[in-house]
């Protein structure tokens, strides 16, 4: 098998723990939660930190607390998650989100936290050592070419979170900590449009809380596009969130789309405000949102119907939204209901 | 053949006789094996899809810590490949590598990390050479051989036959359709990675212990390669977690650590990742083909010219065979009065491909299903009852001169369609949704060995004692297919006891008979033949002795249940095991041996050996799609398979085998490739595999797999053991059309092409709307420089299986 190289361990018990061995080790430390991720990827030697910062032990990663709205502790399970009571009613999108990454398995190991700074994706990228050698690697690692676009100076991986679009089309803030202070930022500007450096969050920050506003009139939703029912990462992801008056009237809306950017693409939603969801307004925020998104030929499945297909599930999304039933068509494209 | 007699034991759904330790965790495969003193075995491999190695320094690797040995090519002079005429692989490659991932160092250490970070201290200088990414460029770069062996340039094989004047058939035909369809190079993805583990034992002897199909041509490939004799090397095949077809071929770690252990007189280990099974390969060629086929008015086929191209990889592996399976299987479902086809394989520089499931057959069977699809459209027919006027018959012969044996195609037909509501549906289901129909054969174990040798093809011994013990020993390998099931249940019944009686050894050259290995369906049918013939023998002595103590005669002696009695008497009774001492006592220890060869076939001509067959069995599939007309989504939501099984030995196994096959069709049908991606050549020369992991190449899970109804159809068939055909391989091959197929009553569209994904849907959807031929498929077939045609006569036009000359070279002759 692939092995692991070789690194020190610490299990601090506490957040301002963690945040000393952070502050000390500097930038050779990384913290690691489910390691669902980052294991795999030390095994390729994509990250090779001479020190492990597990966070497992700390118990208020775990903590959940009901107030002005719902605080989910980052080190959560994706598992411990869905079991949120009240999660699913309130935030179903976060709820669907969760509920497609990966596989039970994985999910019974992966974090939120974790699942919020997942390293960008790239089949030219996501490959063991040899394979890069043989491509004589890449700018994200090793290398100076991007072999998606050679002329380009950016990396273009693929951010490939599925909670993030669901998150930001929430609402959701983070809280950031480190041994020099806290502080908050909205999720959206947590992440930058960069393959390689593709997280706001400083090194010695460890990022504690997911904090969601009261869902009070928002109803949310989550759609994915993979090949398979289970195991694969986003090709597509579209979070969607809608405030509508009695009648059904958009008084506030949200739309992020994931895995067609380098970052969680938040879509403008102007269009919508003021009107009912109807078949138009939609096809016309759908379009708005084709033509925006840019996958690029380094995940799975031909690039052009990735994009050919975002307006199609934005019209998923929206219609859901709107009370369509749309348990069949989830069906023919989860292959499960979420 | 014990005909007449009540079974008890075959036919009856049982719990397989390893299921036990398999869930229990207790299966020991070979990654589990674990010897004192053992050391672990790495390799370096090419990073260069086609280079010349200038040079090699293991000196640095040498002298790491922990590491015990480096090896490298010039420690393997001799080469190997499974097949006699394609020698042409190194353990480690001496001067050129061929693929990325081609193996060109080894070091073995104490742990499998040490031995990793020796491989970083190899030093290899390479001189990259052009690369030949498809066939296509290996036709036009003759120059730039990658052997220098082969027919010609790059090609590694040409074959061509012809059975009768299908030109003369063609242009006396009401219709000639022409269709070209590419099928994509897929692999195996067992389970379990291979795993090896050699040993010299106290004797000086040498065990490798390896996950294998094949120990047999294993173990005479090692003895070559080592240069030391067969009786010195005992081969077990440890239980398989995953065959299909990926560990036929004598592979490079299996010689690495069978020399390392030899060198260091201590146990060598090797475990490979993911990635290098995806390097090791040997699965489905990639295969660009053309049909010209002749229909009458009503849909019969009056000729058919196929021409295959297949991109054989960087070696030659079972290709040679793999090149005849492309033609030969193709006339055994439907009458088809002539037949020509010709077969290319040309060498590429990426990983060899060789035998999966269904072996060169899924390809040309995609083709012929398809198009025939498209002209019982055309001539408005309805797709199943035209495949049922032309089934092959009972003991026909085809046009090249395979014999049929038994055949329940036609009852398959009309099973899936019943069970799945076809007349309903067909033409009828509304846009959007749809049903497709294709039908298959394949063989139950080719006719001849790898190598030539008049031995018999399977061996089994049987051992009894006093205790009533039953030990059943064979060459056979299990490989998840159930041939310890069939084995336990073959001896069994024969006895009268129960499968949980009987202790069964499998693939081990150092203790079983031989069975040339689980491939080609073969294994039910010669393992079976063997056993029955070896239980028969011993019941014979164990009859005679409880007749003479029951004071009855020998013909009214029954074994069942565990019991030994009269027929006529139930009060004259015994235990199996006092019938055992019995006849122990009458005749010294007891034991039996059986084999089985395949029967003599007519076919005489040059090539013949491939295709024939003890027996064939049939399959038929519906399919049912739904696709949205705006994305190209494609969706499964009911398979429908009845296949032809002779009969069931264990039907519930048997059943999973069917929908295991199903289960890989459909992967085939709609997602998996093995596929490679070259960069820029003005910035790199890499060509290297897209996907070479578990997450991205691409196979169904369990939330993709639809429900399968099953249907056996048992039509036994009197060559094979209680007339058990197989179940291993058939199965898959009608998926993938079926799926073509539906896709086309559901939207209208023809995707010629292999996987059928919604990109290619949707781009055909929008040809259709802008009013263009609704296809997507490749679309023109390269100019080949196919061999001349071998001509036989057809059986019917007074041919004697032997190669002969065509009426129309004769006239041309007469005429100048
Ligand atoms: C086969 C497979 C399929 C997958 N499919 C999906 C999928 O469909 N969708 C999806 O979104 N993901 C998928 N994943 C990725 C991964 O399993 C999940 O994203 C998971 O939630 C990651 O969480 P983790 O706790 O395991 O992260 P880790 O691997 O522990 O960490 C990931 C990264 O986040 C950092 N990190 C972790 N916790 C914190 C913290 N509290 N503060 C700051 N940084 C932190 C780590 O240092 C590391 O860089 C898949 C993974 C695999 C192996
Ligand atoms: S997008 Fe370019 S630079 Fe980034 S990982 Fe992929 S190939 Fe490398």
């Amino acid at each position: 098998m692939m092995r692991l190289p070789w690194f020190d361990y610490r299990a601090p018990k506490s957040i301002e723990e963690a945040a000393k061995i952070l502050a000390w080790e500097g930038t050779g430390a990384m913290l690691l939660a489910g390691g669902t991720d980052l294991l795999p990827n030390m095994k390729r030697r994509h990250q090779m930190p001479g020190t492990l910062v597990g966070l497992r032990n700390i118990e208020d990663l775990k903590r959940v607390s009901n107030g002005n709205g719902l605080r989910l502790g980052a080190g959560l399970t994706l598992t411990e998650l869905l079991a949120v009571r009240g999660l699913r009613d309130r935030y179903r999108g976060l709820a669907q989100a969760a509920a497609q990454v990966a596989t039970p398995l994985l999910r019974n190991m992966g974090t939120l936290g974790g699942n919020l700074c997942l390293d960008t994706r790239c089949t030219y990228y996501n490959q063991n050592y040899e394979w890069r050698q043989a491509i004589n690697f890449c700018m994200k690692k090793d290398g100076d070419v991007c072999w998606v676009a050679t002329a380009s100076r950016r990396c273009l991986a693929v951010s490939s979170t599925d909670t993030a679009p669901a998150l930001i089309a929430l609402g959701a803030r983070v809280k950031l900590v480190s041994a020099a202070g806290a502080r908050e930022v909205a999720l959206d500007d947590l992440y930058n449009n960069d393959g390689i450096d593709y997280l706001k969050r400083k090194p010695d920050e460890i990022l504690t809380e997911i904090l969601l506003p009261k869902p009070a009139g928002w109803k949310s939703t989550y759609w994915k596009l993979r090949r398979r029912g289970s195991f694969d990462f986003p090709l597509l992801g579209v979070g969607a969130a809608v405030k509508t008056a009695g009648d059904g009237t958009v008084e506030e809306a949200r739309l992020v789309l994931g895995a067609v950017s380098s970052h969680p693409l938040v879509i403008k939603t102007d269009s919508l405000l003021g009107k009912k969801l109807t078949d138009d307004a939609i096809a016309e925020i759908g379009e708005t949102a084709e033509s925006r998104a840019k996958p690029m030929d380094n995940t799975d499945m031909d690039l052009r119907w990735r994009k050919h297909v975002v307006a199609d599930f934005v019209g998923y999304a929206l219609r859901e939204l709107r009370g369509d039933d749309m348990g069949a068509t989830r069906l023919r494209i989860a292959k499960q209901l979420v | 053949m014990s005909t007449g007699k009540r079974l008890d034991v075959v036919g009856k759904p049982r719990r397989r006789v390893d299921s036990r330790g398999k869930v229990l965790g207790q299966l020991r495969f070979a990654d589990d094996l674990s010897l004192p003193r053992m050391l672990h075995c790495k390799l370096l491999r090419s990073p260069h899809p086609h280079a010349r190695i200038e040079s090699i320094d293991v000196s640095r690797a040498e002298k790491h810590p922990g590491v015990h040995l480096v090896l490298t090519g010039k420690d393997f002079p001799i080469p190997f490949g499974i097949m006699p005429v394609a020698q042409d692989e190194h353990a480690l490659a001496p001067e050129r590598v061929r693929f990325v991932g081609d193996p060109v160092a080894a070091v073995i250490a104490k742990d499998e990390q040490t031995a990793g970070e020796a491989l970083g201290l190899i030093e290899v200088k390479y001189q990259p050479l052009p690369t030949i990414a498809t066939p296509e460029e290996a036709l036009a770069n003759a120059e730039t051989r990658i052997h220098d062996y082969g027919e010609q340039g790059n090609i590694h094989r040409n074959q061509a036959y012809e059975f009768g004047d299908v030109e003369e058939a063609l242009a006396g035909s009401d219709h000639v359709f022409e269709d070209t369809f590419f099928y994509e190079g897929n692999t195996h993805l067992p389970m379990e990675q291979q795993a090896s583990l050699a040993a010299v034992e106290g004797d000086g002897k040498l065990t490798l212990s390896s996950s294998t199909q094949n120990p047999h041509y294993l173990h005479r490939q090692l003895a070559r390669v080592l240069q030391m004799p067969a009786s010195q090397i005992r081969v077990i095949a440890t239980p398989n977690g995953g065959g299909f077809g990926g560990k036929c071929d004598p592979a490079n770690h299996e010689l690495v650590v069978s020399k390392a252990a030899l060198i260091l007189g201590r146990p060598v280990k090797i475990c490979l990742t993911r990635e290098e099974v995806f390097y090791q390969h040997r699965g489905r060629h990639p295969v660009l083909m053309r049909f010209r086929t002749g229909v009458t008015k009503d849909g019969r086929l009056t000729g058919m010219h196929l021409q295959t191209l297949l991109d054989g990889g960087g070696y030659g592996s079972h290709g040679p065979a793999s090149t005849f399976y492309t033609g030969v299987l193709t006339p055994v479902t439907y009458e088809l009065p002539r037949f020509k086809f010709e077969a290319c394989r040309v060498f590429t520089n990426k990983p060899p491909c060789g035998p999966k499931r269904g072996h060169g057959t899924p390809q040309p069977r995609f083709g012929q299903e398809v198009q025939l699809d498209k002209i019982a459209e055309k001539l408005g027919l309805d797709p199943a009852e035209m495949r049922l006027g032309m089934v092959t018959k009972a003991d026909a012969l085809t046009a090249n001169w395979l014999k049929i044996g038994s055949t329940g195609l036609a009852e398959c037909i009309r099973k899936v369609v019943e069970m799945s509501g076809w007349k309903e549906k067909h033409r009828k289901l509304p846009e959007g949704r749809g049903v497709g129909l294709a039908c298959s054969a394949y063989m139950c174990g080719a006719g001849v060995s790898i190598y030539w040798n008049k031995m018999p093809h399977s061996g089994v011994q049987l051992l009894l004692d006093r205790s009533g013990q039953v030990s059943v020993l064979c060459g056979a390998t299990e490989i998840g297919q159930g041939s310890d099931d069939v084995l336990a249940a073959i001896v069994a019944e024969t006895l009268g006891i129960g499968t949980g009686d009987v202790r069964v050894h499998t693939g081990d050259t150092g203790l079983t008979p031989i069975d040339l290995g689980s491939y080609s369906s073969r294994v039910t049918v010669m393992m079976g033949n063997a056993a029955l013939q070896a239980a028969g023998r011993v019941r014979e002595q164990i009859v005679a002795a409880a007749a003479e103590s029951l004071e009855i005669l020998p013909g009214r002696v029954l074994l069942s249940q565990g019991r030994v009695f009269s027929a006529d008497d139930s009060s004259k009774t015994m235990s199996f095991a006092e019938a055992v001492t019995l006849a122990e006592s009458k005749f010294g220890t007891l034991g039996a041996v059986g084999s089985y060869a395949p029967p003599r076939q007519p076919g005489r001509y040059k090539g013949s050996g491939v295709g024939p067959s003890p027996a064939y069995s049939f399959s038929a599939c519906v399919v049912e799609t739904e696709v949205d007309p705006a994305t190209g989504w494609i969706t499964v939501p009911k398979i429908w398979v009845a296949h032809d099984i002779g009969r069931a030995i264990n039907p519930v196994h048997a059943r999973g085998q069917v929908i295991g096959g199903v289960y890989m069709g459909l992967g085939e049908a709609l997602m998996e490739e093995q596929v490679f991606r070259r960069l820029p050549a003005k910035l790199s020369g890499a060509l290297v595999h897209r996907i070479p992991s578990m997450l991205e190449y691409k196979s169904l899970t369990s939330l993709d797999m639809p429900e399968v109804e099953v249907a056996l159809v048992e039509e036994p068939d009197p060559n094979c053991p209680f007339g058990a055909k197989e179940a291993g391989q058939g199965p898959l091959l009608p998926v993938m059309p079926a799926v073509a197929n539906a896709i086309f009553d559901a939207v209208g569209v023809r995707i010629d092409e292999l996987p059928i994904t919604p990109d290619k849907v949707l781009a055909a959807l929008q040809l259709k709307a802008e009013g263009k031929p609704p296809r997507i498929g490749p679309g023109s077939f390269p100019n080949v420089p196919y061999a001349k045609a071998m001509f036989v006569l057809p059986p019917w036009e007074g041919g004697d299986g032997n190669e002969s000359t065509p009426q129309r070279a004769i006239a041309g002759a007469a005429g100048t």
